[in-house]
């Protein structure tokens, strides 16, 4: 699984802001309007279906706060591993 | 009424503990403990300080993995007595983390560790480390911070503001709030806020720091009202 982890749109994202203004419009990637940045956490997480996978997740990323709701919203999605 | 006591606590990471000590037991004699925070009892202080440093290595978020340690509950259980609490830069981040203080503190909007004084005014004086300041008054303290850019969502602040929550707010030289006096990005130039009863107190700036004039490019030792207001807080309701 991957939890997702992004500053909530009302609050600003400079790490996003100086990608964006410092390398995609000085690179020619004007047509990039809007980045944000966040971190990623990779979990193996033993379930017995994708979905209970997820819900896990969401869960121990609500109750132990690995995300701040204050702050931040969160992404749980199936981890696709590629070759 | 006894001797007044006070705990500062020690997480793994947190390095401003021998400095709050300092102040509070060398310069003002009050009766101050360092206790690792997996000793700590509640019952056993009239108030706890959190300092600064950098606990747990501000690992996933700072004050993040802090904010779970058992202590953690006998600090909320002293700010249900209505207890003073206080958490300073690391210890703030804490307690917002805890969730015994509104709003975030996010990485500062520069990106930078910032590292010089600044001035701070005092917003409000109902609170247990702030009555001693005349509200308006503004304080020399120093802050040193990665992350310290307060945010919460605009409906959050106005609550704050209606509730008197803002205890400090960053100002330049004439005691405005402008943009260029505001150091790291926060909402609305916040430096601390407070819980609604008034008794929990965080705020970025180090009043440990600035509590002798020794220590100070202003000769000052106005972090001392913050302890000051916190005695007198105790001793008024004992």
């Amino acid at each position: 699984m991957e939890a997702v982890i992004r500053y909530k749109p009302a609050a600003r994202d400079p790490e996003a802001e100086v990608i964006r203004r410092d390398l995609l419009l000085k690179g020619g990637y004007g047509m990039i309007k809007d980045v944000r940045s966040g971190k990623s956490l990779r979990m193996i997480v033993e379930a017995s279906s994708p979905e209970e996978a997820k819900q896990i997740v969401e869960r121990a990323c609500n109750e132990l706060r690995i995300f701040n709701p204050v702050a931040h919203t969160l992404e749980v999605r199936v981890w696709e591993k590629s070759a | 009424m006894g001797e007044i006591r006070v705990a500062v606590l020690q997480f793994p990471g947190t390095n401003c503990d021998y400095d709050v000590y300092h102040a509070l037991a060398r310069v003002l004699g009050v009766h101050t403990e360092l206790i690792w925070h997996t000793l700590f009892r509640g019952d056993r202080y009239d108030a706890v300080i959190l300092p600064g440093g950098f606990s747990y290595g501000d690992y996933l978020r700072a004050g993040a993995i802090a904010a779970h340690s058992p202590a953690m509950d006998q600090v909320r259980e002293m700010a249900k007595e209505g207890k003073p609490v206080l958490g300073i830069c690391n210890g703030f981040q804490i307690l917002t983390e805890a969730e015994l203080l509104p709003g975030s503190l996010l990485p500062n909007d520069h990106l930078r560790f910032i590292c010089k004084w600044v001035r701070i005014r005092v917003e409000t004086t109902r609170t247990a480390f702030s009555n001693q300041c005349q509200k308006g008054q503004v304080l020399h303290i120093p802050i040193a911070h990665n992350e310290g850019r307060f945010f919460v969502d605009d409906r959050t602040l106005k609550e704050l503001v209606e509730n008197e929550q803002v205890v400090f707010r960053y100002v330049d030289e004439r005691g405005e709030p402008t943009p260029e006096a505001n150091p790291n990005g926060s909402v609305s130039n916040i430096a601390g806020v407070c819980n609604l009863e008034g008794n929990v107190v965080g705020l970025m700036p180090h009043p440990e720091r600035a509590s002798e004039p020794i220590l100070s490019p202003f000769n000052s030792n106005d972090g001392l009202l913050i302890f000051f207001s916190m005695l007198n807080y105790i001793s008024r309701k004992t």
